[in-house]
């Protein structure tokens, strides 16, 4: 008796809150958009909508003298790109970085992941996951310049290199490989680590059951089994090093790449537009990319 | 995730649409990239100067607002805090292009803009007149230096100039011997330093290149190394072309330059004076840097204060303060230039100092090729038959490779 007169003055407010929730809960649409109404315009404006302007100021111009854009529709930039040969000759060198890069971590991080997930104790797991946790805490600008002072003359890598009578890379495309191979390991390690800590040991020993040695229980259990994770990696890497231009002015000598051309089109030449233009390439090589591996089936799972 | 392609892709026609929209009502206008300099945008100039606002944000040159961290006994920008109360905030320019896109943003103050981006700033409205009776120092900066074609339209100052200087020629005087006297040291294809060459990253290193044609192959017909037409143009980037294959790495950023011939990895290339100074500070390899027989390119500097400067009574006073003589006399020391304040010579430690930048002598100023926008309209009269500095941007992409 005495519960019921007490919630007396309390009820309309309840009753005010009873109905908003009661209203959310008949109407699901829009419970809905109260709750992604804010991250769908994020996204969509301020992420796919200034990807979208920066595309469209691809078909604008500049003024040759105060570098101000001007509104004109044009494929000028586009022609300008296609028709010099230096700008197809900066885009596969790109391409053949983002590979070269994609593969050389790939094979550091498959035995890595291998020993780590399958061979190494708890404890040195989870010291291991921790090594190569920590670096990615570092700038990336640090790491970058660490690198520069190896690869100096008479740095540690010549240093090393020289008992073998060889001599280190110095600056060049081949310092580039080198460093962005170093700065995105992580990024494909963890995902074949996670790739092999879900694959049971029981498919592992059943093949040694059943005779196979360990090359082929390699390639016909877990390589088909891990290719996804593999794949996922590779998107990271591939990207990372198709957009680097920051590595490349650090420790690539006079080397220049698709985001070189970009970056210096902003910064040096004050052409947006043929920026923006620019700009097509990586992208058009990432969807290209995404395509080509969604049609091996990789992306099915994930 | 089969679904993939046709949510992205009507993201992306959703967005492309509210980006046209958006962009629909500032498509028209502009009037295409023209040859002939545009009407000066009408910027007013500021009638008096107040108190300081507490902060200045400066576009600057290495080495012009130094504050003890590179040299404790270089140092003006703390002197400069206590007098008047402005906290300086100061970002490196590595190259004029970058000046004028940081100046684009609208962030900064003030900017001390070499001759190829002064135009530039005061043409796309960047920059606002200077009231020069309101900067007392001016009265005695050098006379050669005032209403000049690169600091000034129709004899209104566009700011105050604070120093000029040849680009030169370094080396490390270890490994290069004999010591070289020519700018041919690094346009020699076969060079015996292949490899350790360094060159400055901008395009306008190519007027580097076409002043050594101009004195080596006169039937090219250059005349001013910022007027090439496409021939002299096309043999300009030959010539960097064969430089390339030297090159161990372009420089842009100073400090890049000062790591390089520290560890050797350049001992030969173009430079400033500042960047020598700070290797000899250093000590860790010796270096020389020299104006070659062939003259040189160089700047002529002004500090410039922005069209919408949040605190423009700072950016007075700096000027001012920037143009001091003994300030003057220390920023020029410092960075190895000759100051523009005619008074500043009285000042410097080292009292021959003035004589070895020529900092009074107009006729060497003016034998200088100062860093200056290359146009359509050629700046040695011969009409509209130029390459303009959007082409030697890309030629410079196409020199690199």
């Amino acid at each position: 008796m005495t519960t019921a007169t007490a919630t007396v003055p309390r009820a309309p407010a309840q009753s005010r809150g009873h109905a908003v929730s009661t209203f959310l809960h008949h109407h699901v649409w829009v419970r809905l958009a109260a709750l992604l109404s804010l991250p769908m315009l994020w996204l969509v404006v301020a992420y796919l909508g200034s990807l979208a302007a920066m595309l469209v100021a691809a078909f604008w111009t500049t003024n040759a003298f105060t570098g101000a854009v001007v509104h004109q529709t044009t494929l000028d930039n586009f022609h300008e790109l296609v028709s010099q040969s230096v700008y197809r000759k900066v885009a596969l060198r790109s391409l053949g970085v983002a590979a070269g890069v994609t593969v050389i971590d790939a094979l550091i991080a498959l035995p890595m992941a291998f020993y780590m997930a399958k061979v190494a104790s708890r404890r040195a797991r989870q010291l291991l996951v921790v090594a190569i946790l920590t670096p990615l805490w570092a700038s990336y600008l640090v790491k970058a310049y660490a690198w520069r002072v190896m690869l100096a003359n008479g740095g540690l890598v010549s240093w090393l290199l020289h008992p073998l009578g060889m001599k280190g890379p110095g600056y060049s495309l081949g310092a580039v490989i080198i460093t962005l191979s170093y700065l995105w390991l992580p990024f494909m390690l963890l995902p074949i680590f996670a790739g092999l800590e879900r694959l049971p040991d029981s498919l592992l020993e059943a093949s040694a059951d059943q005779g196979a040695r360990a090359w082929r229980t390699f390639r016909a259990i877990v390589l088909p089994l891990l290719f996804p994770a593999i794949v996922a990696g590779s998107i990271f890497t591939f990207s990372l090093s198709l957009g680097d231009y920051i590595t490349v002015t650090v420790v690539g000598g006079t080397t220049q790449l698709a985001a070189n051309v970009i970056y210096d089109n902003i910064t040096t030449g004050g052409n947006l537009p043929f920026a923006a233009a620019a700009a097509f390439f990586p992208i058009i090589a990432m969807l290209a990319y995404l395509l080509a591996v969604r049609r091996t089936g990789a992306l099915d799972n994930v | 995730m089969s679904r993939l392609p046709r949510t992205t892709g009507a993201a992306f026609a959703g967005a492309l649409v509210l980006a046209l929209s958006a962009c629909g009502g500032s498509s028209s206008g502009g009037g295409g990239g023209g040859s002939a300099a545009p009407a000066v945008p009408k910027i007013p100039m500021a009638t008096q100067v107040g108190a300081g606002e507490g902060e200045l944000d400066l576009v600057n040159w290495a080495g012009y607002a130094e504050d003890g961290t590179n040299d404790k006994s270089v140092d003006w920008v703390h002197p400069f805090q206590k007098a008047t109360g402005c906290i300086v905030h100061d970002k490196i320019g590595n190259t004029s292009d970058e000046m004028v896109q940081l100046m684009k943003t609208g962030q900064y103050d003030g900017v001390s803009a070499s001759g190829d981006a002064t135009l530039r700033l005061i043409y796309g409205g960047q920059v606002a007149p200077v009231n020069t009776s309101l900067v007392p120092n001016y009265a005695t900066i050098q006379p050669f230096l005032k209403d000049r074609s690169w600091n000034s339209v129709d004899n209104q100052m566009y700011g105050i100039p604070h120093g000029w200087g040849a680009n030169l020629l370094m080396w490390n005087t270890k490994s290069v011997t004999p010591a070289p006297t020519s700018w041919g040291a690094v346009f020699d294809a076969n060079s015996p330093y292949k490899g350790k060459v360094t060159a400055y990253d901008s395009p306008i290193y190519i007027a580097d290149a076409s002043l050594y044609l101009m004195r080596h192959k006169p039937d090219l017909g250059i005349k001013d190394p910022y007027a090439l037409d496409q021939k002299q143009l096309d043999a300009a980037v030959g010539l960097l072309k064969d430089q390339h294959k030297t090159v161990g790495e372009y420089w842009a950023d100073y400090t890049k330059e000062v790591q390089a011939f520290e560890s050797s990895n350049s001992v030969i290339g173009t430079t400033w004076q500042v960047i020598a100074n700070l290797i000899a500070a250093d000590k860790k390899v010796s270096v020389k840097a020299i104006e070659p027989s062939e003259g040189s390119t160089g700047w002529s500097d002004t500090w410039m204060i922005a069209a919408h400067a949040k605190h423009p009574n700072c950016m007075y006073k700096w000027m001012n303060w920037i143009t001091s003589p003994e300030v003057n006399a220390q920023v020029a020391e410092w960075f190895g230039e000759a100051p523009a304040q005619s008074l500043a010579c009285e000042h410097t430690s080292d009292k021959t100092f003035c004589d070895q930048y020529h900092a009074a002598d107009k006729a060497y100023s003016d034998s200088l090729f100062y860093w200056t926008t290359p146009t359509k309209h050629c700046l040695d009269g011969r009409g509209n038959v130029c390459t303009d500095y959007s082409q030697w941007t890309q030629a410079w992409t196409n020199i690199k490779g």
